[in-house]
């Protein structure tokens, strides 16, 4: 056991947990989040999928000691009660079918659009190759994604606005 | 009472959200019906003290001839609906919603809809079958009915008017004469019960004494309501079964056998007991778990515990290369035919031309998105289950018998999780949990991992088929000759308690496997001459299989059409007919009409699907392209129960890899009356996308004694990559009186996975003249056809 200190979505948690635990567990069962959600433990389905530095990071094969920067989850991506334009494009969209892997689906779309506001289709497919959905919302999923990338250049970088009105 | 009450804080506020504005205790005390001890049979449905999360029990079954059992008006004029369905994603919920609130006359934003919990919702079955809006949505139209007459009726007597001088809209009752005068349904019985009887011998049968609307005068059905639970899943808020906690709360992981029929020799626990957190070692016969106070203490004792197994003498099952063979030589467990009509075999002999072909469709898994879980509170001498089970209530009966349990002390609270779309018909995670958490007197949260469910979660059964057919002089279908067989044992549906897994290993089982079945063709094809005939065969182990079969989406009928619609194809090619054209001379041929009108609904789909694609008749294949890229197009239809589909196929096929892209599909679909056309849409999409994965990625590999894929780089499924550019949906209503006022409502959700194997493949045979007989089409398989056919 070690003492960890984790910052997610602005809080500061300090835990004294296993090392090597997998950073999906702490967050559900300790930290008390519940965006990313369980769907393999081994980085293959994007399920577990936070943001780490700008990157979307597979949490279920990260060891908690590895973290290094602030810890972005599908709950911190709204801001000041306003969506995301990225969930806001999956309203609009009605993506989910039962929704448990659009965690994985949203985080992994938001980091694409970070790097690439305009993505084309074949970027966009290449882009969210990691997130499986088992319902196949793909169709949708890849629709939302040029809706946000519509909304998001209306609004300016995500980054620095967070949201649109 | 344990010191672990159930008081799982975010459902209570889940509950208390879906509820309306105020917790379900104060609604009771403000109501003055919050009756501290009653007899269990005299408090129905929501009013019963086990509405609230923290009710100790026991938990009768709410009586669905109570009004109060479905419907509750709230003092703020609101509504809630309480139905015995689950909503497996495909917006059941809202769409219940709908009819509910058409049929009550109050605006849809001013309802809520609870579903699925054993002790507060009717028993309507849970889900399955596609039959929530066709079956289960009638008695929830007739009580909605009920409930807005009999608040009419109130209203007269308040008002001293005849009822055809009160007019309702949006839960207000006015004076037609003198609108001033008006009241709400809230003002008339917000917070209080109706106590209305109803009638009927059974709950599909459920009604009061008012009818239904016309078609014409419903307002609510047929719009396109946003669905009301994705926003919670957009933001990260919704409560899922996984993040059910309660104080006290252990975690357990299974160990399974590490090859199919493995009896337990020994389990050496001083392995994992020196793990920090390390509760116990549970096994029973051939079931295995560790208990662990925390989850990644119990992932790892599961990994690290020692177990002397001993493997079974003979081979479990054959490879599953060799399973077609195996299947194709086994002698059948059952048969079922041959149903003849005229005289097939002289109709053969004297065709023109006869076509045979043999096809494939191998086990295929329900892989859900993510492991099978649950988590059960034993607290007070109850059981209380936090599930996503499809079939809430099968599982609280089948616990209940596992256990050795009153039914009236275990309920299952029924949350959202991830689809398997047939899986959790068969959810052995929550008969799991109740099994542990008796057994350690502690709440149990039980989750499988990933190898387990991929291995060891139940199959769609595995077919092969041989079909016959021939043609006149003038290329008309006048024989068909169709067997099939299935390799179907122990079939798993319904979570009846002797067939789970945990049953199985632990060795209680029926005295007869349930021997599933195999099934024909759904079509309305008149062919004068015509021969069926199914088998179902067994492999040789058949409890205690990661082999075990089950309900995948629709059981039988991805694999049955794959091979039916994929020979009308190879017939239409040997008569040199443009594949639409011959399937609809076989459709206008004969002039029996159905109850439901399908012969005039399967025209009317395959001509809509035919204009929304721009079919261009032609016979297949077309001449081939000279490029890396074959281009090619394909059509299959069917039905299913009383819904029509018509799928079209555009692929492109890379010559050079084998690899399939199927860059359109378009989808015409007769469901009778629309609820949601928006979400209707998307079920479609989905559920035809399902069967892509199933037609290019889904094949359970097995060894003579294990299953061999398990993980999503073993067993792959579709992924972004493979995602058409385009889809069409196209809502056909073909009934030949499209304006009636009774026009029903049929089930979507699993007609639409049929057709899309047959339309995938007779598009690659239209784009390169080799037709794949074996699911799925991967890319080396492909690859190896165009080979052998010098493409």
């Amino acid at each position: 056991m070690s003492i960890i200190t984790l910052k997610v979505n602005g809080g500061t948690h300090t835990l004294d947990i296993d090392p090597s635990t997998p950073l999906l567990y702490i967050l559900r069962n300790d930290v008390g989040v519940q965006g990313p959600h369980f769907g393999c433990g081994l980085g293959q389905c994007g399920a577990c999928t936070v943001i780490i530095n700008g990157a979307a990071v597979r949490s279920c094969i990260t060891p908690c000691s590895a973290v290094r920067g602030e810890i972005t989850t599908l709950e911190g991506l709204a801001k000041d009660g306003t969506l995301h334009p990225v969930q806001r494009a999956w309203i609009e969209e009605q993506v989910p079918q039962c929704g448990f892997c659009q965690n994985g689906q949203i985080m992994n779309a938001k980091v694409l659009l970070d790097r690439n506001p305009n993505p084309t289709d074949a970027q966009i497919r290449e882009g969210m190759a990691g997130a499986l959905c088992r319902c196949m919302t793909y169709y949708r999923v890849q629709a939302a994604i040029k809706r946000a990338a519509v909304s998001l250049a209306a609004g300016g970088p995500v980054s620095d606005k967070g949201g649109l009105a | 009472m344990t010191t672990f009450t159930n008081v799982p804080k975010q459902v209570e506020a889940l509950l208390e959200q879906c509820s309306g504005t105020i917790s379900r205790r104060k609604f009771l005390e403000s109501s003055g019906l919050l009756v501290v001890s009653v007899g269990a049979a005299a408090v129905a449905g929501p009013f019963a003290p086990s509405a609230n999360a923290q009710a100790p029990g026991p938990y009768p079954d709410p009586n669905f001839l109570q009004l109060d059992s479905w419907i509750v008006i709230h003092q703020d004029n609101t509504a809630t609906f309480y139905v015995g369905k689950t909503d497996c994603g495909q917006g059941t919920g809202t769409a219940f919603r709908q009819m509910m609130s058409d049929e009550l006359d109050i605006a849809y934003d001013k309802t809520t809809c609870i579903m699925g919990r054993t002790d507060i919702t009717v028993d309507q079955g849970g889900s399955g079958g596609s039959d929530a809006i066709q079956t289960d949505g009638w008695p929830m139209r007739r009580v909605a009915a009920e409930a807005r007459r009999v608040l009419l009726g109130m209203a007269s007597t308040r008002f001293g008017v005849p009822l055809d001088q009160l007019a309702v809209s949006e839960g207000v009752i006015a004076v037609k004469a003198d609108p001033s005068r008006r009241v709400t349904y809230g003002e008339l019985v917000g917070g209080r019960r109706f106590n209305v009887t109803l009638t009927g011998n059974d709950i599909n049968a459920t009604t009061g004494a008012a009818t239904v609307k016309a078609v014409q005068e419903l307002r609510i059905v047929g719009q396109s309501p946003q669905r009301y639970d994705i926003p919670a899943k957009v933001d990260g808020s919704l409560k899922w079964a996984v993040d059910v906690k309660v104080p006290g709360m252990v975690h357990a992981r299974n160990v399974k056998p590490p090859v199919a029929g493995a009896k337990l020799v020994s389990i050496d626990e001083s392995s994992v007991r020196a793990i920090p957190g390390f509760i116990k070692v549970v096994s029973k016969g051939n079931y295995v778990a560790v208990v662990c106070e925390r989850e990644e203490q119990a992932v790892k004792a599961a990994r690290q515990l020692k177990v002397n197994w001993q493997k079974p003498a003979t081979p479990s099952f054959p490879a599953s290369e060799d399973l077609y063979s195996y299947m194709r030589s086994a002698t059948p467990t059952s048969r079922q035919g041959p149903n003849v009509v005229g005289n097939p075999d002289a109709a053969l002999a004297s065709a023109a031309k006869v076509v045979e072909a043999e096809y494939d469709v191998p086990f295929q898994g329900h892989t859900a998105f993510a492991p099978a879980h649950a988590m059960a509170d034993p607290s007070n001498g109850q059981m209380t289950i936090y599930s996503n089970d499809m079939k809430s209530y099968g599982m609280r009966s089948g616990v209940a018998q596992f256990l050795g349990m009153p039914r009236d002390q275990v309920r299952v609270v029924w949350m959202e999780g991830p689809q398997g779309y047939g899986r959790t018909a068969a959810d052995d995670a929550g008969f799991e949990a109740a099994f542990l958490a008796k057994e350690i007197g502690r709440p149990v949260r039980v989750q499988w991992m990933r190898h387990e469910e991929t291995g060891w979660d139940s199959k769609g059964p595995a077919f092969t088929f041989k079909i016959r057919g021939g043609l006149d002089a003038r290329g008309n279908l006048i024989a068909l000759d169709y067997t099939a067989q299935a390799a179907d044992y122990c079939h798993l549906g319904y979570n009846e308690a002797e067939t789970v897994l945990i049953a199985q290993l632990m060795g209680t089982r029926r005295a007869t496997p349930d021997a599933g079945s195999a099934g024909t063709p759904s079509n309305m094809y008149d062919i004068p001459n015509k021969r069926t005939a199914t088998a179902v065969v067994s492999l040789p182990l058949v409890w205690e299989t990661p082999l075990r079969t089950g309900n995948l989406r629709d059981p039988n009928g991805p694999q049955i059409t794959f091979a039916a619609e994929s020979f009308i194809d190879e017939m239409a090619a040997a008569a040199n007919a443009d594949p639409v054209e011959f399937r609809m001379r076989l459709l206008t041929a004969g002039t029996a009409e159905d109850s439901g009108f399908k012969r005039a609904r399967s025209i009317a789909v395959l001509e809509a699907a035919a204009e929304a694609f721009g079919w261009e008749p032609r016979p297949s294949p077309k001449p081939l392209d000279t490029g890396t890229i074959l281009t090619g197009r394909g059509i299959a239809y069917t039905f299913r129960s009383q819904t029509v589909v018509a799928e079209i196929a555009e692929v492109e096929v890379n010559r050079l890899s084998g690899h399939v892209w199927v860059k359109r599909l378009v989808c015409a679909h007769d469901c009778g009356l629309v609820i949601n056309p928006e979400g209707l849409r998307r079920t479609v999409e989905g559920g035809m996308l399902h069967s892509l994965s199933r037609a290019l990625h889904e094949e359970v590999r097995f060894d003579t004694e294990k299953t061999t894929g398990v993980d999503w780089i073993s067993h792959p499924s579709l992924r972004h990559a493979d995602t058409p550019a385009r889809i069409d949906v196209v809502l056909v209503n073909g009934d030949p009186n499209p304006n009636r006022p009774d026009l029903p409502h049929y089930g979507a959700g699993e007609t639409v996975c049929r057709p899309l194997i047959a339309a995938v493949a007779n598009a690659i045979y239209d784009a390169t003249g080799v037709r794949l007989r074996r699911v799925p089409f991967r890319d080396v398989r492909v690859l190896a056809a165009l080979k052998a056919a010098r493409v």
